[in-house]
């Protein structure tokens, strides 16, 4: 048990719309191990969005427990989740989130400015990373001047620069055309092979079968998995 | 996060949406430049008023007939008798008594004065030569009332340089005749020109023996009788004594009353101070009309930056670190504001000043440490609750924007 990183249990998210309750996740357990990658499919409205967010602290399961690192997070305080968020996982969107206003360096330092790390520590590890993923001589441009794919590899570099043990991906090529779609994710596996967790949300066929793990969601329930 | 991160990052922002950040400065900088200007335009007056008091010498008594009371009755109350008048007899008696330097009796009048074809309504001072002293005149040309004006209707007068400017332009005034009312004076001396004294303009008076005063407006009763003690030490005995005098003179009646300089100043100061501090307080509105334009703004930034926000959640930033950041802003931009608006107020006072150079229009000293707090607190009062709506957000909501 103690390679379980990440263990659901009987999960269930319930959103009321109208008079309506629908289940984005119904009933959901899964165990995910350390170093694993894990491709979550299904339609739109499946529910592998908020399974993405419920597992990053982002959302909240309303009934059914969440253990992270044997640890049971799924009644921690804005507070608590937040410290877990900024040492535990890294996210990235399908539409990058980058602020317009920061330089693609000083985005990728932005988690290390809100956890109060050292600026010399800063300047260190976003020039390591600037040159692991190519962006040396883009690091004082700002989002607006970059193309998609340098965007979605700031992206990256700041999911990973708080060195992390779970990357979440959703839709990392979404926005992508299918050149710079597959260095994203090339990127992103071999954050895998170092060791990383990666559990990317896709669409994408390709994309989804390239994971070592296949979960497939229907209506809020795990349908396959393997 | 460290504390230079929070205002190198606060400064970024607010750097980046620049018309934003100038609005909202040129807001808070007009209401706390309003605050400056106003303070020193009610501080210029009382200092102006102050000064007025305080160039007629500080030994001064102003004796006025009747007597003020603020509280019970006397019998007059039910009689209605009106108070006794003062005379030229009262003044001479106090002249006799050795604690006063100086009593000048004064009447006070507006009738036309004419030389030739050229005729003017001024103000007519009927006096004795002691009011030299009591105001002290300064003559450009001749010489004061004689020291028989309190007895002797001798038709002569002193003239202010303006009357001297409309009735006989660039000629010789003294020695020269003119008429004020139905009598006719001789040009004796010319005030110099000095502005203002006791109120009143100096330059549009003439002044006359008070016995031909008497003459000219047919009445025996003084305006008032202006009183110097010898020294200020002696001023409150001087008082009790000018009060014994006329009591003494009037039927054993108290029927005068008697202010002393300090007491007209001090009230002229009070009465400014609360008007500046009136206008200071109708100024701050605009201060707190700023700051509800900053909550405005702020709350407009915050919908503008949700996905900013969901993000910084994302990357594991606690709420009240979100909070810090956005009250941060709301603080610094009414810091400098202030800031800009204390620049603003003083280069409005100085242009001001130089305007009307009779009166120096300078903001207090507290005016400028009231208005950087007034802004402080109201960058933190109206900058909290779209901090603590930012801090609040959900953060799949600000992510997905759904």
């Amino acid at each position: 048990m103690s390679d379980n990183q990440i263990a659901l249990n009987n999960l269930t998210r319930v959103y009321h719309v109208g008079e309506q309750d629908v289940y984005a996740l119904n009933d959901v357990s899964l165990i995910i191990e350390k170093g694993d990658y894990i491709s979550i499919m299904g339609p739109s409205g499946s529910g592998k969005s908020t399974l993405l967010n419920v597992i990053g602290l982002l959302d909240y399961a309303n009934q059914g427990d969440y253990l992270l690192n044997a640890k049971n997070v799924s009644h921690l305080t804005e507070e608590e989740q937040a410290k877990v968020r900024q040492q535990t996982i890294g996210f990235v969107f399908q539409s990058f989130h980058l602020v317009p206003r920061l330089t693609a360096a000083e985005n990728i330092e932005l988690p290390m400015l809100l956890a109060g790390i050292d600026p010399v520590e800063r300047k260190r590890r976003v020039d390591k990373v600037l040159e692991g993923t190519g962006l040396k001589d883009r690091a004082h441009h700002r989002p607006e001047q970059l193309s998609g794919g340098q965007r979605q590899r700031v992206a990256i570099a700041r999911a990973t620069i708080m060195q992390p043990e779970i990357i979440l991906a959703d839709e990392p090529t979404g926005n992508l055309d299918s050149k710079s779609g597959s260095e994203i994710v090339q990127l992103l596996e071999l954050l895998n092979e170092n060791g990383i967790t990666l559990i990317v949300v896709t669409h994408d066929q390709n994309l989804g079968r390239r994971a070592k793990r296949k979960i497939k969601m229907i209506d809020g329930k795990i349908d396959s998995d393997g | 996060m460290r504390v230079f991160d929070v205002f190198k990052f606060t400064f970024h922002s607010l750097a980046f949406s620049k018309l934003r950040t100038s609005l909202m400065l040129l807001a808070m900088a007009v209401g706390v430049g309003s605050v400056l200007i106003l303070t020193a335009l009610g501080e210029g007056a009382r200092v102006y008023v102050s000064d007025q008091f305080s160039s007629m010498g500080s030994n001064l008594l102003i004796i006025i007939p009747g007597k003020k009371e603020t509280s019970g009755f006397n019998p007059s109350t039910f009689i209605g008798s009106t108070p006794r008048d003062l005379t030229v007899e009262d003044a001479k008696a106090l002249k006799r008594s050795g604690l006063l330097k100086d009593v000048a009796p004064v009447i006070v009048g507006a009738v036309p004065v004419s030389r030739a074809n050229l005729e003017r309504e001024v103000a007519i001072f009927g006096s004795t030569a002691d009011l030299n002293q009591v105001l002290t005149i300064k003559l450009k040309q001749g010489k004061f009332l004689p020291h028989t004006a309190s007895d002797i209707a001798s038709p002569v007068c002193i003239i202010g340089a303006n009357v001297k400017k409309e009735l006989f332009k660039n000629e010789n005034a003294l020695g020269q005749w003119l008429r004020i009312g139905d009598r006719r004076f001789r040009v004796i001396g010319i005030l110099a020109d000095e502005g203002r004294s006791l109120g009143m303009n100096m330059n549009e008076t003439v002044i006359i023996p008070v016995v031909a005063a008497q003459a000219v407006f047919n009445t025996s009763s003084l305006f008032r009788i202006l009183v110097t003690a010898k020294n200020q030490e002696h001023l409150l005995k001087a008082k009790q004594r000018v009060i014994s005098i006329i009591k003494q003179r009037h039927q054993n009646e108290e029927d005068i009353t008697v202010i002393t300089q300090d007491a007209v100043v001090a009230t002229f100061d009070n009465i400014l101070k609360s008007l500046t501090y009136a206008v200071a307080g109708i100024a701050s509105i605009s201060l707190a009309v700023a700051g509800i334009l900053i909550m405005n703004v702020m709350l407009i930034s915050v919908s503008q930056r949700t996905a900013e926000i969901g993000l910084f959640k994302a990357v594991g930033s606690p709420p009240n670190q979100i909070k810090t950041l956005f009250l941060t802003e709301a603080v610094f931009l009414s810091l400098f504001g202030a800031l800009s608006g204390i620049i603003l107020g003083h280069l409005g006072n100085f242009a001001i000043s130089n305007a009307f150079t009779e009166i120096a229009f300078v903001a207090p000293w507290w005016a400028n440490f009231a208005a950087i707090m007034v802004a402080m607190v109201t960058g933190i009062v109206f900058g909290l609750m779209p901090a603590s709506r930012a801090a609040k957000l959900d953060p799949v909501q600000a992510l997905y924007g759904n």
